[in-house]
């Protein structure tokens, strides 16, 4: 039973992740990274990390992924060029993706690892689940805890900062090309150098 | 099932985002493949958490989760500035920086 759900959540994983690269369209490589997540939460429950499931369904699934849709509806879809700036990319990157499949098989598999070929020791019903790593995190963990908080907060100030409006002075200088019928929001012109000092200056 | 089972397939997972940031051209989509290899080695952290009989590495994974999160928002941040300003959504475009 375990081993038939073990494999049929390591092929959606693996469905979803060939789909996220093959697809080219972004929408359906959000789909597929969807799909992939529900699966990976599948095999974690598998590990016996109920909370870490639980996030994964929660944070990735749910939260980041909603991020992804609205950034790839708000983008358009992008048509990706159909000829290779390095030649040979097409045949080059699959092969050095196996390579680091090898390499990577190798080194775990042959490292002397004793606990490796089994099922790991009997662990207790409560392993793994919100107790025992709330607990984890609050007293072992507290600093790092407090540590990815302040990085949380952080990278959402750098977003608002990246993407948020600029006001109308800091671009008044560099009128951009301002396209009929296009709701975009105008913006210095492509070849203005001073991109990010226009965003800095606008967010002060 | 085996330890070794999932620590190959999250390698194998990580082979193919690892691909698919060589393959890909859009920005948007290099960020997916991104999350694909930090979710790999979540996975291998989780296996190995499991195969030593100790939660820790199941806390190291929420927090390799919350830097994937910010990672994100900073990537999604930056294209929405790429987009807005017109350039192209292409990575071998943008090559200011390069040198």
């Amino acid at each position: 039973m375990e081993a038939v759900l073990f494999f049929l959540a390591a092929i959606g994983a693996l469905g979803g992740a060939i789909g996220v690269v093959a697809f080219r369209n972004p929408f359906y490589g959000v789909l597929a990274l969807i799909v992939h997540l529900f699966a990976l939460a599948v095999l974690f429950l598998l590990l016996t990390a109920a909370f870490v499931a639980a996030a994964q369904v929660v944070v990735y699934a749910g939260a980041v992924m909603v991020l992804y849709v609205f950034v790839v509806a708000y983008v358009g879809e992008a048509h990706e060029p159909a000829w290779e700036s390095i030649p040979g990319q097409r045949l080059l990157a699959p092969l050095l993706g196996a390579a680091l499949f090898v390499e990577l098989s190798i080194a775990v598999l042959g490292s002397s690892l004793k606990a490796l070929g089994t099922d790991g020791p009997d662990v207790s019903p409560g392993f793994g689940d919100p107790t025992a790593i709330g607990r984890l995190l609050l007293e072992r963990f507290l600093l790092p805890f407090e540590a990815t908080s302040i990085l949380l907060l952080l990278a959402a100030v750098g977003a608002v900062v990246l993407a948020g409006r600029r006001d109308e002075g800091a671009v008044a200088g560099a009128p951009g090309p301002a396209s009929a019928g296009t709701p975009r929001e105008r913006g210095p012109d492509e070849a203005d150098a001073g991109a990010g000092a226009a965003v800095l200056g606008g967010s002060s | 099932m085996n330890a070794e089972w999932y620590v190959v397939l999250s390698s194998l997972l990580f082979a193919v985002g690892a691909m698919g940031i060589l393959l890909r051209r859009s920005p948007i989509v290099i960020l997916l493949c991104l999350e694909l290899m930090l979710n790999a080695g979540n996975l291998a952290l989780v296996a190995f958490s499991r195969m030593v009989g100790n939660q820790q590495g199941q806390v190291f994974a929420l927090v390799v989760m919350v830097v994937a999160a910010c990672e994100v928002v900073v990537g999604l941040g930056l294209i929405v500035a790429i987009f807005r300003r017109r350039l192209p959504l292409d990575v071998d475009e943008l090559r200011e920086l390069r040198g």
